[in-house]
């Protein structure tokens, strides 16, 4: 077993975190979104709702934005929106169930 | 059995292939528009339905592509006001086709139930089967249709497969069947809805699209993605200042030998002056530019077809984010190197009005190919063509430097506009990576010519209408030249007394400290129709043969009889290409601004700072190079 330090985050599985703060290859549960503004509620209208699985595909070159495939498509945020989703780490393989 | 026709509406997020199927229905005969008080592209067409008895006359509306009927801009909240009959001049649809994507069918679905629990009769197509296949996965429609309570149809759209049973079942909308239970009305719940259909009807799951995946990994790549975005970019204006020349070059000898026949048949006289130095002189330096045009059309249509266009949009979104702008508006503006026209028009892909509009107001900073005639000839007349470094030369280091000075003046100015003219709460960006798909060669080349097709109709309306009034100016009213004038001064005598002459003459005390005569004020007039109007105005003006090493001649040796000094200095040259970076010299591009704003007012403000702009630049240009360059310096 190798174990990779991730520099970007200390989001281990099973904790919660922001959305913004998983890294590519890890998955994560939605627990809530921050719909205190419009821009929180367009994230539930692209499929951001509670209890869906997502995983961190890949960043851009410059680091942001970041694509996420949930719901069966990929779509792309930057960090400053993606920081408004609250997710639970899971681990690697889950979400391939 | 009423008078008003049959109106039916198509709803669907962005990428659910809506626009394919609406083509599919119409005919691609549409009449498109904008919707009242908001910058969103209204189109309509006629209902195609085939010759079958029962089929009546209706009217497809296109309803733009929305994630939510919770809407949270003015723009997106037009879907909502068309469904619900709030627009005037807009009746609310009779019933409506749901489009949604066989693969992201679970978000899909958000919409879906938001669509139908509104009551009207809807039916739901589902596109992108054969993609869902392709990944292995499986749909049943028929459980769909029960589990949704509305018909369904299965269609896969560029190959029109499934059309013909949507075309049944739209000529019937009476007999549509209702959800028994609409779905619920509060979002968390109908979540819960969309999740236990799919549940009934996905019955595999689509795999990843292991293509898409792979090619993915190196075109965003770090390193490989960067590499390739920087290929791209070169591959590009290769194609501007290279790939079109040789086409470029057979245009321009056959423009001069149509001259040269048309000469020919109607002998000496003001017939054939007119129709060689008026039509076609006018028209040909315009026509010119076609083969750029259908290049650089073809490569960008292409991109976006394979669906590179948004990677694109997503490795440059972050840089494009200092400036308040976003990806998508990169791409905008890319195709803005082409022509301002559709890179105006490309500006509907970017959801947020302010960073639309910011954009619509920084395209034409954009160095145009209609730019490029003009820089040509300035800079191959006044620029020595000395090689600075290996292949690299000086001229063409100059052209690079008003590219780059175009770019970065639209950077800038956007993001001053982005700060000053429309802050506020942005909308968040969001943008789906479509899966890499083949191009339709069928569509991609009705793309391209559609585009040559509206280029060439500019050349035969516009630029022909100026072409010929300007001949005309330039001709009449026609003053006898003394006597002891020998030919080539008698004509620059009849010249500047006639009315284009003296119309240049009275502007001479606004344009004379930016250092230019009223040779050049003509010049600058007649291209407020379109930039490169100016080269045949010169060509005019300076009553030289098509050829364009006679006209660099006629401007390098051009002399002002009263000082003596040469008209075209090195100030002069400067002041003038930094007045083209500017000034927004296009009437396409005005109407395109009006059109696309529905208003007069953001035209008319792009034209004043850009008029503002490319005036004090130029008078700055004017005094510094004078200062800098020796005393009666001449090129």
């Amino acid at each position: 077993m190798k174990t990779k330090f991730n520099f970007t985050t200390g989001a281990q599985p099973g904790e919660d975190c922001a959305l913004s703060d998983l890294a590519p290859g890890q998955s994560g549960q939605v627990l809530e979104v921050d719909t205190s503004v419009a821009a929180g509620r367009r994230l539930l209208d692209l499929g951001f709702l509670p209890s869906t699985t997502l995983h961190v595909l890949r960043r851009a070159p410059l680091r942001d934005p970041v694509v996420y495939e949930l719901r069966g498509y990929r779509v792309c945020l930057r960090r400053a929106d993606a920081a408004r989703v609250r997710v639970r780490v899971q681990l690697a393989d889950e979400d391939d169930a | 059995m009423t008078a008003a026709p049959f109106r039916l509406g198509l709803i669907g997020s962005p990428n659910s292939g809506k626009t394919t199927l609406f083509n599919a229905l119409t005919g691609l005969r549409s009449r498109v528009g904008n919707y009242p008080g908001v910058t969103v592209e209204r189109r309509e067409g006629r209902l195609q339905l085939g010759g079958g008895p029962g089929n009546r006359g209706g009217v497809v509306i296109d309803l733009p592509g929305t994630y939510s009927l919770d809407p949270i801009s003015a723009d997106e909240a037009v879907v909502l006001d068309v469904l619900e009959g709030r627009i005037d001049d807009v009746p609310p649809p009779d019933a409506l086709v749901v489009v949604a994507d066989a693969c992201s069918l679970e978000r899909s679905l958000l919409l879906v139930g938001d669509v139908l629990r509104r009551g009207l009769p809807a039916c739901l197509v589902i596109t992108m089967m054969d993609e869902l296949r392709a990944r292995g996965g499986e749909l049943d429609l028929a459980r769909l249709e029960a589990a949704v309570g509305v018909p369904v149809v299965g269609v896969i759209g560029h190959r029109g497969l499934g059309l013909e049973r949507l075309r049944e079942l739209i000529g019937a909308p009476e007999d549509w069947s209702r959800p028994p239970i609409p779905p619920p009305a509060d979002r968390l719940e109908r979540a819960g809805w969309a999740d236990s259909v799919v549940s009934h009807v996905v019955t595999t799951r689509a795999g990843h699209n292991d293509v898409t995946e792979a090619i993915d990994r190196v075109v965003l790549h770090p390193v490989a993605g960067t590499v390739l975005f920087a290929a791209v970019m070169v591959t590009f204006f290769q194609l501007i200042f290279a790939w079109a020349t040789p086409a470029m070059d057979f245009i321009d000898g056959a423009v001069t030998s149509l001259a040269t026949a048309a000469r020919g048949a109607t002998g000496p006289g003001l017939l054939g002056d007119f129709l060689t130095e008026g039509v076609i002189a006018g028209v040909g330096a315009v026509v010119i530019f076609l083969p750029q045009i259908v290049l650089l059309f073809g490569l960008l249509s292409l991109l976006e077809d394979v669906g590179y266009m948004a990677r694109a949009a997503f490795v440059v979104d972050r840089a494009m984010g200092r400036i308040g702008l976003e990806g998508r508006a990169f791409v905008a503006l890319l195709s803005s190197y082409a022509c301002a026209v559709p890179g105006i028009m490309a500006t509907r892909t970017i959801p947020s009005p302010r960073d639309r509009l910011v954009t619509i107001l920084v395209a034409p900073l954009m160095t145009c190919s209609a730019r490029l005639p003009v820089y040509a000839l300035l800079v191959g007349a006044f620029v020595p063509a000395e090689t600075v470094w290996g292949p690299i030369g000086l001229q063409g280091l100059v052209l690079l430097g008003l590219y780059v000075l175009g770019a970065l003046a639209a950077l800038t100015v956007a993001a001053v506009l982005a700060r000053t003219l429309l802050p506020g709460e942005g909308l968040p960006f969001t943008m789906e990576l479509p899966s890499y798909r083949w191009p339709t060669p069928s569509l991609w080349a009705s793309q391209v010519w559609s585009s040559a097709k509206a280029f060439l109709a500019r050349a035969g309306s516009i630029i022909l209408l100026v072409s010929i009034a300007l001949w005309f100016l330039l001709t009449f009213p026609r003053v006898e030249p003394p006597a002891e004038l020998d030919e080539a001064s008698a004509a620059s005598y009849a010249l500047e007394h006639s009315a284009a002459g003296q119309l240049g003459h009275a502007l001479e005390p606004a344009i004379a400290p930016l250092g230019f005569d009223w040779k050049i004020g003509v010049g600058l007039v007649a291209s407020l129709a379109a930039r490169e109007v100016i080269v045949a105005t010169l060509a005019q003006i300076y009553a030289a043969a098509d050829e364009e090493s006679s006209l660099r001649d006629a401007v390098r040796n051009d002399v002002d009889p009263n000082t003596g000094e040469k008209v075209f200095g090195l100030p002069t040259v400067a002041s003038l290409l930094v007045f083209f970076v500017f000034a927004l010299q296009c009437m396409s591009t005005l109407a395109i601004m009006r059109r696309e704003t529905n208003s007069w007012r953001w035209p008319a403000f792009a034209f004043s700072y850009l008029l503002v702009l490319a005036y004090g630049a130029s008078f700055v240009t004017y005094r510094l190079v004078a200062w800098l360059s020796p005393v009666g310096g001449a090129a």
